[in-house]
């Protein structure tokens, strides 16, 4: 644990040596407060509560997590630093775990930086303040889905605009996934079950659920499970093509 | 412990391409051995399998006993290794980038500090700690990678061009560097500088496709030149046959090649039977007759030409 520890703040400390941190946190807090302003109809809604707020979050960690996550193992093979990381005494999933964990500590102290939003609608009014906790929560669970599957994909090439726009396609299928629009080509000939669970892979539906208030288990399983696989495949993914 | 690397018909393949075919080497504590070899003949991959960033498709590693496919871990921490073009995040300072290669060492506190400090005296990288590598000159990140291998002081050292694109200056630095601490390490350099095998390996390894083709101490491989010893003679064409008469009947001289070099002086090369020494009889021979002579010396072979026979003897299977 050590190794990842030791890798994780490395990468995190470099967020912060260069200007994407803040980039990434500037343009995050200010979207993020756009929408639920200006689109999300925040006080026209007369409602001391966050929905606009975080029913935005999806779209955005569509456009912005796989921009995190692009550079992630992407850059270490351009550079050629990945032979050098590799050949430290380090096992390929401390690498794995270490460069993931600092990415998504990143993304929540991006979400953390929303926080005024919290007080704006606390000074307003008197909203249930558990289900906005349950909500970053859920945010911030979405958001390390998606950086798993941006993980694991920027590992497939050295491009990263590639693995930018790879993982940003795949991220929002899998968000669509629970939409009529797609659910609606499986209907007419896949058995129920199948259509069953292609909806339940939905990022979605989860988020809706824990943006209701509710942290229920198979919300939790669905992302410890999203994220477990794609750093697992992110995992046989470094381990066969780090030379290439 | 005399041997600390192991390679055993070390394999690997790229697709359809062989591009290690089964190296087998060893190098021992003291040893320097000069990976040599055209571009794409498979030095970097058998350096990368040596290290465990690949894995071989046949054959093992051995580092310092510990086989590298059952130990990993163990096995790296005996080797510093300098990847080719010297990699290093470029965002860091060399500072924060060893202490980070340190921790990774599993160094902490006041050793880490220690051995960051003792790299970066080492390698002359006191002007530039604080600046961020990817601001610093090739020969400056050249240095941050060898401080960064050199850290933990290991035992096994391996360099995949450690001097390529530096000036002459900075070629002369890391090779002293090399050579000072070639004492107690096994390590092993790659070039396609032969002068670099001259200056500073005890031994050379030549591959070419992926095969050793050749394996000895520069002397070795320079007996392997036909002109190898022969005796060069410089002087007024007018005499040239009068050499030739000096040195007739004299077995040991094969042939004696000649080749004009203007104002009137022709070079004549004695060349050696064998590569057997022929300087003292002949210069005995010639004096003997009084003949002027301009210049006389004897060649030993020059690693370049020794290189260029080798790697481009296809299919002659000409195995050390």
């Amino acid at each position: 644990m050590r190794n990842v520890w030791n890798i994780a703040k490395r990468e995190l400390r470099s967020y912060f040596e260069s200007p994407l941190a803040y980039i990434f946190a500037i343009i995050f807090v200010a979207l993020t407060g756009a929408f639920t302003f200006k689109i999300g109809n925040f006080f026209e809604r007369g409602q001391a509560d966050l929905q606009p707020f975080f029913t935005y979050h999806t779209w955005l960690y569509l456009l912005l997590v796989p921009a995190i996550a692009m550079r992630l193992w992407a850059e270490e093979r351009k550079s050629g630093t990945i032979e050098l990381l590799m050949t430290l005494p380090v096992n390929t999933w401390e690498a794995i775990l270490g460069k993931y964990l600092a990415a998504w500590a990143f993304l929540g102290v991006a979400l953390a930086l929303t926080f005024p939003m919290w007080i704006t609608v606390n000074y307003l009014g008197d909203p249930d303040n558990g289900v906005i906790l349950a909500s970053y929560i859920g945010s911030f669970l979405m958001a390390g889905a998606f950086l798993s599957i941006g993980s694991c994909i920027s590992a497939l090439t050295k491009n990263q605009v590639i693995a930018f726009i790879v993982s940003s396609t795949l991220c929002f299928l899998l968000v669509m996934s629970g939409a009529e629009l797609v659910l609606n080509l499986f209907r007419g000939w896949a058995p129920a079950f199948l259509v069953h669970a292609i909806s339940s892979l939905s990022f979605l539906n989860h988020f809706d659920q824990i943006s209701k208030g509710v942290i229920g288990l198979s919300t939790l399983i669905f992302y410890a499970s999203v994220i477990g696989f794609f750093l697992f495949a992110n995992l046989i993914v470094v381990e066969q093509r780090k030379a290439a | 412990m005399g041997v600390l690397v192991e390679a055993d018909r070390l394999r690997k393949t790229f697709g359809s391409i062989t591009a290690v075919d089964e190296i087998s080497l060893t190098v021992s504590r003291g040893e320097v051995l000069g990976f040599l070899g055209p571009n794409g003949a498979g030095k970097s991959t058998t350096m990368k399998m040596l290290t465990g960033f690949l894995e071989p498709d046949g054959g093992s590693a051995r580092i310092c006993g510990i086989a590298m496919a059952e130990r990993p871990k163990d096995a790296k921490s005996c080797i510093g290794y300098l990847p080719e073009g010297a990699p290093a995040y470029g965002e860091m300072t060399p500072r924060s980038f060893l202490g980070f290669v340190a921790e990774m060492r599993g160094y902490s506190g006041d050793s880490r500090g220690a051995r960051v400090h003792a790299a970066i005296m080492r390698t002359g990288l006191q002007d530039v700690i604080d600046q961020r590598i990817e601001t610093l000159s090739k020969g400056f990140k050249r240095r941050v990678g060898i401080a960064q291998a050199i850290l933990h002081d290991p035992p096994v050292l391996i360099m995949d061009e450690p001097t390529d694109g530096l000036d002459p200056n900075q070629k002369h630095h890391v090779r002293h560097l090399i050579a000072e601490m070639s004492r107690d390490k096994a390590i092993i350099v790659s070039t396609h500088i032969l002068e670099e095998v001259e200056a500073v390996c005890t031994r050379a390894v030549i591959i070419d496709k992926g095969r050793i083709v050749a394996d000895g101490t520069a002397d070795d491989l320079q007996r392997r030149l036909d002109y190898h010893n022969s005796v060069a003679i410089r002087v007024d064409e007018a005499v040239t046959s009068d050499v030739v008469a000096a040195l007739e009947g004299f077995t040991n001289v094969q042939r004696i090649d000649r080749r004009a070099v203007g104002e009137g002086q022709v070079l004549l090369h004695a060349i050696a039977r064998e590569g057997t020494a022929i300087a003292g009889e002949v210069t005995a021979r010639l004096s003997e007759r009084r003949i002027a002579i301009h210049e006389v010396y004897v060649e030993r072979g020059k690693l370049d030409d020794v290189f260029r026979q080798i790697t481009s003897q296809e299919g002659r299977g000409t195995h050390a």
